[in-house]
This record gives C-alpha cells, structure tokens and sequence, in this order.
C-alpha cells in the first residue's frame, strides 16, 4: 500500500490534534478539536484507499458521525450543564502533554517491531493508530470530567478506525464494527445528557457521580 | 570572506530598525490608524544618540554592559546564520551551540543590568524573562537539532545550505513544517512580542523585555532597542531561510529574497499582535512546554 503525501499530513494533523487535547483545559476547543479529528479522518479512507464506493461510504459515514453528530451533541450537552473548563485534572496538563509526547516517541518507536504485513512496514498508520488509543486512554484516565473522559473515549475509538482503515480491504466487518461503536458513543453521550438533565446535577463531576451511588 | 562578514554586518546594521517599524505599520492598519511612518525606528535611534548618558550612582559598569553586550551578540552571532541565499562568513563543527548560547549570554547580562539597579520591579522582569527564555532554549535546541539530523553536520551552514530545498520534498517535510511552527514561538518569545509579552504595555508589573530596560536612557537606551532590533533580524533569518529555502546564486536577488522574507515575516507578527490576546502568565510555560514537546516529536519523526 503506498501511502500519499496527502494521506502523511492527514495522519500528523490528527497527531497534532490529540496533543492539543491532551494539554488543553477548554472543552469547546476540545470538542471542536476532536470534530476536526474526525473530518481529518473521514477523508483518511480516501486519502489510502483511492476514490471508489467503499472509501466513499466509509468517509461519508464517518464524517456524519464524527465530524458533525456526536461534536454536536456534545456542545449542546455543554451548553446545558455550563462547564467551559476541565479545572482540575488527575495530572497537570504539562505533564500529561509530556506523556502524550513520550507515548507518540514509544508509538513511533516501536511499532516496526510489531509483526505486520510487510506493507504496512514503515508507513504511519499503525504508530499514529497507537498513538491515539493510548492518547484517548490517557485521556480518560486524568480527567475528571464525563464530558472530557467521553472525548478521551472518542479519541481512543479514532485510534481503532485508524487501525481498520489499515484493513479496510480485506476486512469490511472489522470497519462496520467501528461505525457501530460510533452509534455506541452517541448513545452513550445522550445517557450522561437525559440524567444531567433528570437529576439536576450542579457538576458533572465524576467523583460525584460515584459517590451518589454509596 | 572579509566580504561577507562586511555584506553580513551591513545587512543588520542598516536594515534591523526597519523591522520593528513593519511590525508597528502593520498593527497600526489593523486598528485603522495611518502609524507612525515605516523608518520611526531609524528617527528614534538617531534621536536617542544624541542624548547623554545619565547614570545612577548606584549602578555599577555591569549596568552599562548590559545593552553593550546587547548590541555585540548579534552582530556575532550574524556571522553564524547564513542570511537567505548568502552563506555564513564563520563556520565551524558546532557552531549551532555557540549561537544558541551567545544570546543566553545577552540575556544573563540584560539581567544582571536590570538587577544592578536594585529595582524591584526589574528583578520580577528579570525573573520572568531567564524563566521563559529558559523554557525557550530546547525548543530552538530540538529545532535545530532535527536540521543536524536531515543534513548530517553540526554546522549552521550546512544545516541551512542548498540542500535544504531538497528536504522539503523528502519525507521530511512533515517535521520541517513542525519546527517552523516551534521556530516562530521562539522568534515571538525571544523577541518579547504579544502573546508572550507585549513591548508596548505601560504597566511595570505586566511587563517582562521592557521593565528590565526601564532605568537605561538616552544612547544606553538607544543600544538595547538597536540590539532588540537586531536579535530579531537574526533570529528572523533563521525562520524566513527554514521556510524560504531557494537559492538564485545571484548575491543581490538573493539578498531581496531576504528582505522579502523578513519583511514577510514582519507583517505576520505584526497580525499575529494584532489578532491574539496576550496569553496569562501561567499559560506561557506551558505554551513553550508544548513547542519544546513538538519540537521533540519532530526529532522523532526525523530519527525514525
């Protein structure tokens, strides 16, 4: 498979987005962040593949679900609950920057060890995979917001589609599985949503969330 | 050789105040003002000159080396920087580090100046900037590092040569557009320009560059806005060769490319101060802890 110019740029630019997030404390941006990570990825199927029907249908869903559906409920579950910052993470935001950047450093690194097809050998797809599951992990792990852990949820489901995108070709399931996680995420998002507006939270804290349960 | 060193310095003494005069232009049109007129920072200088030096009784000579060695460091560490197409006039096997570190030189004594005075508020400015521009230096380090890596030597000249064109084209091109991104935070910190300070603010507790200059006068004065002027010119080159990397072979159409260059880059600090509010303090460093990061990833990118 010979990867583009166009295809490269993608790829760093989605990189490049999982930094912002990782040391952002804005969650509009962030959101809007993670919409144009999934424009970006919406085009990445074109972008290796070539133009035919399946990279078509594959871009077009995803730019539907990631690009415009799920940012979109997001931002208006944020409008809702009025939250605009992530006030205080787990772990400082440099630090988690400084992590993120060590996991890309390992990502990179590493993952021509991986037994791939010998293809895939040297390409940027499977270290900028990598890099964004273990991104959206990190994410998850450190923010003590729903909404943020959702986006670090979000991110760690790019990572997958990036990996599928890989395999798109020969294995159209693994792609379809994906989109039906997407419709997961949605469902999931709407949940916190209709409780936040049921129970009248005042924060969305997640440590509160937990201790409601007790 | 004696002639470039000649072309070099004639370079940056005769066209760095025109800089800042492009960038005050710039963000006058931005706010509908007609500004001051392109050469004000020529006026300024000449104007500064003719004054005389007034000294406090408390300060020492350290006060005075401060704009002196200002003033001295670029013209050095210009012999360094190839300017656009002209190579430069001193090369040697790591002469990067030297650059590098000949403006950490200027700023230890643009600080110990200020704190020669015994100033409160200088010292706060002189924290702040050593601080920043601490945070600054493995950014420009890394960036500088990835070019080691593309062109395989440890000179400036080779690093910024003819074959730099030809990496932009490689697989390369992604970490270059990456370091040029990282090198223009460092030209706007270093240069203590909006988002990381602003040179025009009147509030010694918000001020960083300027409130370590507050107690210089008259010509004293006149050489830190010189070597401000300068440093930026340098620092500007290093950015506009990176981004700009043609080569006509011609000195004198090289030498408008240049200029074009930095005038180009002018104007987009210009709009970027015009555009971006200034960062808050704590924001800074971890800014710059980004860029440093970038930069690092970059490297990455270029060892793989």
């Amino acid at each position: 498979m010979s990867e583009s110019l166009l295809a490269n740029l993608l790829l760093l630019s989605v990189i490049l987005i999982n930094f912002f997030c990782l040391g952002s404390a804005r969650l509009v941006a962030c959101i809007r962040a993670i919409a144009v990570q999934g424009v970006v990825l919406a085009l990445l199927p074109v972008a290796v593949h070539g133009l035919c029907a399946h990279s078509l249908v594959l871009g077009l869903g995803t730019l539907c679900f990631k690009g415009v559906l799920i940012p979109g409920l997001l931002l208006r579950a944020i409008r809702e609950v009025r939250i605009r910052r992530e006030m205080e993470p787990f772990v400082g935001f440099a630090t988690t920057l400084f992590l993120g950047t060590l996991i890309a450093a390992c990502a990179f690194l590493c993952a021509d060890w991986l037994p791939l097809a010998a293809a895939h050998h040297e390409g940027l797809l499977v270290p900028v995979a990598l890099t964004t599951i273990f991104s959206g992990f990190l994410l998850l792990m450190t923010r003590r917001k729903a909404l943020t852990q959702v986006l670090g949820y979000l991110m760690l489901e790019n990572g997958i589609f990036i990996f599928a995108v890989l395999l798109s070709e020969a294995l159209p399931l693994m792609v379809e599985a994906g989109m039906l996680l997407d419709l997961l995420v949605g469902i999931f998002i709407m949940g916190i949503v209709i409780n936040q507006i049921r129970r009248e939270f005042s924060t969305i804290s997640t440590e509160q969330l937990t201790a409601l349960k007790e | 050789m004696l002639g470039r060193i000649v072309l070099h310095l004639l370079v940056l003494l005769i066209l760095s105040p025109l800089l800042p005069g492009v960038i005050a232009k710039t963000k006058a049109l931005f706010a509908g003002r007609i500004g001051a007129p392109l050469l004000q920072p020529y006026y300024d200088l000449a104007r500064l000159m003719r004054k005389e030096f007034i000294f406090s009784r408390t300060t020492t000579w350290v006060f005075l080396a401060g704009p002196v060695v200002g003033l001295v460091v670029p013209l050095l560490a210009a012999q360094l920087m190839p300017f656009g197409g002209l190579g430069a006039s001193l090369s040697f096997r790591g002469d990067l580090v030297l650059f590098v570190y000949l403006f950490g030189l200027a700023r230890f004594f643009t600080a110990a100046s200020a704190l020669d005075t015994g100033s409160s508020f200088e010292g706060m400015g002189a924290v702040r900037e050593v601080t920043f521009s601490c945070l600054a230096e493995p950014t420009l380090l890394f960036a500088l590092l990835v070019l080691a890596c593309g062109a395989d030597s440890l000179t400036l000249n080779d690093l910024l040569g003819p074959a730099l064109a030809g990496r932009w084209h490689s697989g390369q091109a992604a970490s270059l557009a990456l370091i040029a991104v990282c090198l223009f935070v460092v030209v706007l910190v270093e240069n203590s320009r909006i988002p990381f300070d602003d040179p025009n603010t009147h509030l010694e507790l918000t001020m960083i560059h300027e409130v370590m200059v507050l107690d210089h006068s008259g010509p004293a004065f006149g050489l830190v806005l010189y070597g401000a002027a300068m440093k930026l010119l340098v620092l500007g080159a290093l950015l506009v060769r990176l981004v700009l990397p043609l080569q006509t072979g011609h000195v004198l159409l090289d030498l408008l490319l240049l200029v074009a260059g930095l005038v180009g880059l002018a104007v987009l600090i210009g709009v970027v101060e015009s555009t971006m509010a200034r960062l808050r303090l704590p924001r800074v460093p971890q800014v710059l802890v980004g860029t440093t990061l970038l930069s690092a990833f970059a490297l990455v990118l270029v060892l793989r």
